[in-house]
């Protein structure tokens, strides 16, 4: 064997970078202990709903970043998780901690019942397909009586903070908490994704379909891989979000607008790269909440505006996302020339 | 032992006929070459071969095996690799994870499915190359990625569309000689090539293609003396 390749065999696996270790663990403690310098409730809920879109992208980027077909629906997954966990609260009393995993499973069967038709599509044909999809599950849910049709589901508050019940009417830090830890582990099963062998397949499908089909892997097999897990991700959101704001309804959890923000996080952010959503989510959401506060109400839609300018900025001179202004040598494999 | 037995595949586009009743048999361990002018119907033979293209009627054998009909992925999983005429690598990947893609095959295990990509690479010569992307790498070094990536399923048959195409001619005497490398390693090859100097150096048989017809098969030498293939593709054969 020559040395060449001697050296090369001896390479870490991953190029694990102390730096990026250090900045995650630190990053983790920060965000742990945030709560305890008493943050107010307008900042929690800003982290909150950081944490939310930053899951929800990140399950928008296993679809669209690793296997590169782009769901303009996954608001749908969203949505069953919300109502998952209301209905059976309420109809039942079942613990939402029960009843999600039920929510994933029944988002992970219609990805299933979706996928198989719909995957066969690429590009645009896609895109649209999914789009529909998800404005159908809209108008279901707005004329469905067993799960309250347009009003939607109101889940009865409980007279006390409830870990069972998942409701805490004092604080929002236990909300903080739970979605912390939901971010955390997302972030984690996603980056174990992205560089297993499944994330390698997932990425040759996204590059070439045609040229994985010469490499034994299933096309269409594995864009439906994808998507179950993306929409198995997308729906605990959904069900921690119903249980945050008590109230759902077919025009709040199936809008299309879900759909489009975490399409917008993941684009700010960075297509295909773990960070991407988190950086987006990051950016973009306190950027939305802000401009709400202080622009939404000139009438003007001026939030709008500013919002739509920030992305076609980033859109035309950082295609790659903001994620391209960090040397790829720090957050990727170090590249050795 | 005949690795690959094609009896008259046929596919036709509208009112062309790419490929008429082509009939041919591959023996292991040799290298099939085909030629054919532009437009004769040798990268559609591929296709039909692996599945690309659903060909109209006729037969493949791949080791006695029907393999007709079946998908281009079942097809490679038994042991046929290709490379295309249009090169295809996943370009935002580095070339080690183009391999290992394709060493995910038969190595489970990341770190083994890792080493065997690299031993791969460093057989088409390219292991400095490792950690660039696909997209930042040369013509000819790409043409050298797809073997390697199609190398790393361990085919017992490689299909190879123009490995020499498209490359300057400093490149071509070392992709002639990774393809003798290559057959030396037990891999059947069939490739199609434009450049007949390098056929009649590296094959075993030649089957020459001409509007979408089979029009000669045979060794080198009685293709070279074949009048049809000299009226209709080569012309003058420059022996040297």
């Amino acid at each position: 064997m020559d040395n060449k390749l001697l050296i090369a065999k001896s390479e870490s696996l991953w190029n694990t970078n102390n730096k990026v270790i250090f900045f995650i663990s630190s990053l983790i403690i920060l965000l742990f202990a945030l709560p305890l310098f008493g943050l107010n409730s307008f900042y929690l809920h800003l982290f909150i709903m950081i944490f939310m879109h930053a899951v929800m992208a990140q399950s928008w980027n296993v679809i669209a970043g690793f296997s590169g077909q782009i769901s303009l629906g996954h608001g749908a997954f969203f949505g069953i998780g919300a109502y998952a966990t209301s209905f059976f609260y309420i109809e039942y009393g079942i613990s939402p901690w029960i009843s999600m995993p039920f929510g994933i499973l029944i988002s992970g069967f219609f990805a299933i019942l979706i996928g198989i038709p719909m995957l066969r599509l690429s590009g645009h044909y896609f895109a649209i397909a999914t789009l529909l999809i998800g404005i159908s599950f809209q108008v279901v849910f707005q004329r469905w009586d067993l799960v309250g049709a347009a009003s939607g589901l109101w889940v009865p508050m409980t007279s006390e903070d409830s870990w069972i019940a998942l409701q805490f009417h004092r604080s929002k830090v236990p909300y903080y908490y739970i979605f912390l830890i939901f971010f955390i582990i997302t972030f984690f099963i996603v980056w174990l994704l992205s560089r297993s062998k499944l994330g390698y397949r997932l990425r040759a499908v996204r590059d070439d379909p045609q040229a994985a089909l010469s490499l034994c892997i299933n096309v269409s097999n594995y864009k439906i891989i994808a998507y179950v897990i993306s929409a198995m991700i997308m729906a605990p959101m959904g069900s921690l979000f119903a249980q945050y704001i008590l109230i759902i309804d077919p025009d709040r959890v199936f809008n299309i607008e879900i759909s489009i923000i975490v399409l917008l996080i993941t684009v700010l952010g960075g297509i295909g790269n773990v960070w991407g959503p988190i950086i987006g989510a990051a950016i973009l959401i306190p950027i939305s909440e802000y401009s709400r506060i202080y622009l939404g109400g000139t009438g003007g839609a001026v939030d709008l505006i500013l919002y739509g300018l920030i992305l076609m900025i980033i859109c035309i001179f950082r295609p790659d996302g903001l994620i391209s202004f960090v040397p790829k040598d720090i957050l990727e494999r170090k590249k050795q020339r | 032992m005949k690795i690959l037995s094609v009896e008259n595949l046929s596919r036709s586009f509208g009112g062309i006929k790419a490929n008429d009743n082509i009939s041919f048999k591959v023996d292991e361990g040799t290298i099939l070459g085909v030629i054919g002018p532009n437009g004769a119907g040798k990268s559609t033979l591929f296709d039909l071969i692996t599945g690309y293209t659903k060909a109209d009627n006729g037969k493949v054998e791949f080791f006695n095996k029907n393999i007709f009909g079946l998908s281009p992925d079942k097809i490679s999983n038994l042991g046929v690799g290709r490379t295309f005429q249009k090169l295809k690598p996943f370009a935002d990947q580095t070339l080690l994870e183009n391999v290992m893609i394709g060493s995910f095959v038969k190595e489970k295990n990341i770190k083994k499915a890792r080493n065997k990509a690299l031993e791969i690479i460093d057989f088409v010569d390219l292991i400095e190359k490792r950690h660039h992307f696909a997209r930042e790498l040369s013509t000819g070094q790409r043409k050298r990625l797809e073997m390697a990536r199609a190398m790393a399923i361990e085919p017992k048959l490689l299909l190879m569309d123009e490995v020499t195409g498209g490359v300057d001619q400093k490149t071509i005497p070392g992709l002639v000689e990774l393809i003798i490398k290559l057959k030396k390693s037990g891999v059947t090859i069939v490739t199609i090539e434009h450049n007949i100097n390098i056929i009649m150096e590296i094959s075993d048989n030649v089957l020459a293609l001409d509007q979408g017809k089979s029009i000669a098969f045979g060794s080198p030498k009685e293709i070279q003396n074949n009048k049809q293939v000299i009226d209709s593709y080569l012309g003058t054969f420059d022996a040297a």
